[in-house]
Order: structure tokens, then sequence, then C-alpha cells
């Protein structure tokens, strides 16, 4: 398997794929150890022991670990090193400073089962994020526990679930949501007990007031919306929509996974709307990935706070903060505290901005995605023709008939070192490639970004071929989709 | 591409009525051009109800997952067993291998809510 023979080949050309254990050598080792200072204890007998084919460890040097693990890093496609305007996700850049607070010994090194009168440090960190998220929302009570976005739309559900039957009206299940919508949304309100009624969007991508209305009734208990939509434009009837669902009795959620259009601009709460949740590692510049942790705080108007998920953190009168659960709480939605060290990340990026620096993300974030949009939208044709907010909508029509389907245009950004956009969501539009650049990158990062796809367009006419058979430089090409998802290989063949 | 003794759906759906009262349920070439790659499809319980236009089942592509509409009302007496195994099929001959379930229709009228060939392919442009 080992490439490692082969001179002056670079990684993405030849990758070595060999994993830690087939670069053991028996008897190599990272560490030397210095001679025991107290006496040698018998080891257990052999029943206790496990025989040595059950687990096995490499025996590597030390440079052998730093190199393995260097070179997996290298394979990665990361914000770190590359352009990732991937819609509906809000990759920004992650400040490292995040990173340095985050680690600071009084966060790092304390318990969650610590009593909170030797954490009032952290509670502080705490009772602030939910303060300012309260703030930027417009709702003011703030559930940090969730531990990801759709944690945060189940605990949601539950809260309106929960002060429905408070109501007398626990026979509410249904969820009204758009077609446009994110994909957890339905999946959230499944979970919640809730049955799926389908909302229309209208020929402008807004929700189509005409059959939400015909569809709010006795038996509706949220409508949920995306704000910005996942077209990436801001719903100008919100407020006739919202004074529909509650005129029918229900209850407005917004999902806030497009927070990072609307900081410093609106709040959620004077637009009528009584749940939220907001996705950290979108809008606050926490991690994404690596399988987590992620944190999707839930925010609710003051009349729905006492069923927020505990614990939330309170403040007594004499001014000392403590973990506390709100009087009609849907409870415990996992362990501890949600994901403290990401509060930690979140709060230093409001902190270090200050609330004027995050309306200018907002600001930024939407200039920049109307100017990729003005850039390209000859080229390309727009899934709505309007003014869009933090990400904008192309539609890979024109270069479909042409012969190269929205999939391979992705692709071919990796040979140029981007990316790729999200492709085909939102599912109502065509050939969909939903570009977020963020407020945080360059216009001279745009620029070469729509030169590129420009690049591209180009290449359809002069060599589709090589198009559709991209990426060409990275350590895999083309995969086979359709046989991994139909045949999947789930263990490590070898 | 749209063979003419179908009926068919807005939905992209077709339907193929049989001897008696037993229909025959695919998708359209058109809904597996536009799904793509086929992976997987949820296919009815036997003997389990379904109405007309509404979900029946999901049917997954690479690109996305969707929900499966019914062109009629009735009951399922039988399912394509063939597509867990291969979904493909699904793409490579929609109406032959490809079928998705039969049901035993409650009210024939009904049909006469579905498309012909002509009127479906009109939607499409």
């Amino acid at each position: 398997m080992s490439n490692n023979v082969m001179p002056n080949v670079s990684v993405a050309d030849m990758p070595d794929r060999s994993l830690l254990m087939d670069r053991s050598v028996p008897g190599r080792k990272a560490i030397n150890l210095p001679a025991p200072d107290v006496p040698l204890s018998e080891m257990p007998g052999d029943g206790l022991l496990r025989e040595s084919d059950d687990l096995q460890l490499p025996e590597v040097s030390q440079l052998d670990v730093i190199r393995y693990f260097t070179l997996l890093s290298r394979l990665n496609f990361s914000i770190d090193t590359n352009f990732y305007p991937l819609g509906s996700c809000t990759m920004k850049y992650n400040p490292k400073l995040n990173d340095q607070i985050a680690s600071l010994g009084g966060f790092a090194n304390i318990h969650p089962l610590q009593d909170d009168d030797s954490v009032q440090g952290a509670l502080g960190v705490m009772f602030e994020l939910q303060q300012w998220l309260g703030e930027a929302t417009g709702l003011p009570g703030v559930g940090l526990a969730p531990l990801a976005g759709a944690q945060g739309e189940y605990a949601g559900l539950l809260i309106a679930r929960a002060a429905l039957n408070m109501r007398g009206e626990s026979h509410r299940d249904v969820a009204l949501i758009p077609d446009s919508a994110h994909g957890t949304n339905p999946a959230s309100a499944a979970m919640a007990g809730l049955s799926v009624v389908t909302v229309k969007t209208d020929e402008s991508g807004n929700v189509d007031v005409d059959d939400l209305r015909a569809k709010a009734d006795e038996n509706t208990c949220v409508f949920m919306l995306t704000i910005p939509s996942t077209l990436g434009l801001f719903e100008p009837n919100i407020i006739e929509i919202n004074d529909i669902v509650h005129d029918a009795g229900g209850l407005v959620y917004a999902d806030g996974a497009n927070l990072n259009a609307l900081l410093g601009l609106v709040k959620l709460g004077d637009l009528g709307v009584d749940i939220c949740h907001s996705n950290l590692h979108k809008t606050f510049s926490t991690p994404h990935g690596g399988g987590g942790p992620g944190a999707g705080p839930v925010m609710v108007t003051e009349e729905l706070a006492s069923y927020l998920p505990e614990p939330v953190v309170v403040k007594n009168d004499d001014g000392s903060l403590q973990l506390g659960r709100p009087g009609n709480s849907i409870g415990k939605i996992n362990g501890f505290h949600g994901s403290f060290s990401i509060l930690v990340r979140a709060y230093t990026y409001m902190q270090s901005l200050g609330g004027n620096g995050l309306r200018a993300v907002s600001e930024n974030a939407v200039i920049n995605a109307n100017y990729v949009q003005a850039q390209l939208r000859d080229r390309f044709d727009l899934a709505v023709d309007r003014i869009c907010m933090h990400e904008t909508v192309l539609s890979g029509k024109r270069q479909a008939d042409r012969g190269v389907p929205a999939l391979s245009i992705a692709k071919r950004l990796l040979d140029y070192g981007i990316h790729a956009p999200t492709m085909y969501f939102p599912l109502i539009v065509p050939e969909a490639l939903m570009v977020e650049p963020t407020e945080t990158e360059s216009k001279e990062t745009l620029d070469r970004f729509v030169a590129v796809m420009q690049a591209i367009d180009d290449e359809i006419d002069s060599d589709p071929d090589s198009v559709n058979h991209a990426p060409h430089t990275l350590p895999n090409t083309r995969l086979d989709e359709a046989t991994a998802a139909r045949r999947p290989v789930l263990r490590w063949q070898g | 591409m749209y063979p003419d003794d179908l009926k068919y759906s807005s939905e992209h759906e077709w339907a193929r009525v049989g001897n008696g009262a037993v229909v025959e349920v695919g998708i359209t070439h058109y809904a597996q051009d536009t799904l793509g790659d086929v992976v997987f499809v949820e296919l009815p319980e036997i003997g389990s109800r379904v109405d007309q236009f509404d979900k029946f089942g999901e049917i997954e592509s690479v690109k996305a997952v969707s929900d499966l509409f019914s062109p009629v009302s009735g009951t399922v007496t039988a399912v394509n067993e063939e597509l867990e195994q291969s979904p493909e099929l699904c793409n490579s001959d929609p109406y032959g291998d490809g079928w998705i379930m039969e049901v035993k229709l409650d009210d024939p009228s009904e049909l006469d809510e579905l498309m012909d060939s002509e009127t479906y392919q009109g939607t499409l442009e």
C-alpha cells in the first residue's frame, strides 16, 4: 500500500492510504520511559488478560505519528485552507481567539458537577450569553442546553406542545412547514409527535399566504419558518404570516440557521415570532464538523420562558448565579449544561465584536452574497430574481441543458481549490447551487470565485467531459455515489 | 418516454389500468431523470390503504429524499420487492421492472382526475 518510496510526489497526486496500523513495526516506540523507581508488581493471572490479538495497537515512533496525522490534516478541505461557500451552513472563519479563551484553565478544567458557587465565572458567561442571544433575537427566554440546531428545533417544538397543552389544546398536532424548509424541520416535527403539512412557496420565493391561510386551523400547533428562507430571501409578508398563525391559535417557530443575515438588523421577536433557535456554529463562529460538538440554543418569548429545557442560569437577589429549572420546564434534553466550551467561544465572538460589530457581520454577509449574485447573473439563472440576503441560489439549468449538471460544476470547483456550494437544495429549485460567501471573505476572494465560475461555464462549451469527470486533482476523484449508497461497504477492507 | 396507455399525476407518478380494478403504479421518466440515481425506495405494506394524491412512501436518490404520492385510492395488493435490492430499476425501466406497487381501486372514476400522456407532457414544458 505504501507509496513512501516514490520521491517528490505530492499528497494530492499520490496520497499514502496506509493506516497507522499498517506502519507498525514490532518493538518500535514513541517514548522511552525511565526505569521504574518503585517495585514491580506481578501481572494478573492469564484469565484476566486479554489475548494479545484482541487489542492491536500500532508500534510506531513519534515521527510516524506526527507524519500520519499531519498528512490526514492536509487531506482536509477546510475553512482554514480554502474558500468554503456552502449555502445554509455559514462557513465563516472562526477567530482563533475563541479557542484560546475556551482553553483557559478556568473554563477548561472545571467539572459540571462542581457546586455553583465555585464556578460563578463560568455561570456568568452563560448568563450573559443568555441575555445577549435574547437581545439579538428579541426573544428574552433563552435555554443554552440544546447541542445542535436540530435539537434546538426539537426543544422549541416540545415547548410549543407543552404550552398548548397547558392551554388545554393538546389536540393541536400539526406543524405547517414551507416546501423550501430545512430538512431538519419536518424531521424535528415528527420527533416531537407532530404531523407535517406542507405550505407552498409562491413564484417570488415567498410563503404562499393563501395556502397558509387555508391550512392554518384549530389543529395547528406551529408554523415553522426559516428566515431568511433557504432561497436566501427575506419574507416580506412575515407580519401577515405570523398574524394568520396566531389568529388560528398556533405558535410561530423561526429556524435561526440563517440568523447571520439578521444580526442587529431585525429581531425575530419584534416580527411576532414566538420561538427560534440559533446555530452558534453558524452565526457565532464556533467550529463546525468533526461530528460536533455544536450548540443550538433555543429562544422564546417571556410567556414561554417557563417551559425552557433545564438548566438555565438565573441570578439571585444577592447577585450570585445558579443553575435552575424553569417552572414548566420540558426537562433535560441532554446531560449537564449543553456544549459549554462552544458557548464560551460564541460568547468570546460576541464580546470581541460588540453590538455594532455584529450588525456589520450581517451587513457584510448580505453585501457579499449580492455581489456574487450580481457578478454571476449573466451566466447563471437565479432561482428568484430579487435582492438576496446572506446567500444566493443559482440554478444551473442553462448549464444542464448544455450537458453539465450542477453536480459536475460543484465537483469542478474543487479542482480550483474552492469547496462546492450546497447542491440540489432547496429542492424546489432545479439544478440548485446555493452560494453563501459569508462576511469574512475579501473582495479578492469573491472575485476569484466569480472568475472560476465563469471559467467553468466556458469549459462546459470547450471541454464538457473534463467538467463531468471532475475533480481531477484531489486524492479522491469522482466517486460513484449511487453505488456507494446502494451497496455501501461499511467496514474497512484493508 | 410517456406511454399512451398510462394515466399521469401532477406529482409525476403513473397508473396503469390492468384487469379489473387493479392498477400498477410507478414514477415517470421525468421523475427518475430529475431525481437522478435512485438508491432506496420505501415500499408500502401489502394490505395498507392509500389515498389519491396522498403520500404512500419515499424515494431516495443521490440528490434528495422525496415523497411518493399515490395517483389513486385503494388497497395495496402487491409491491415490487425487487426494488429493495435493485432500486436502480426505477431509473432503467420506470414503466416496466421499476413499477412500485399495485392498488385495488376504490373508485375507478378517480382515474378521470389523472392526465393522459399528452396533457402530462404539456405540464413538463
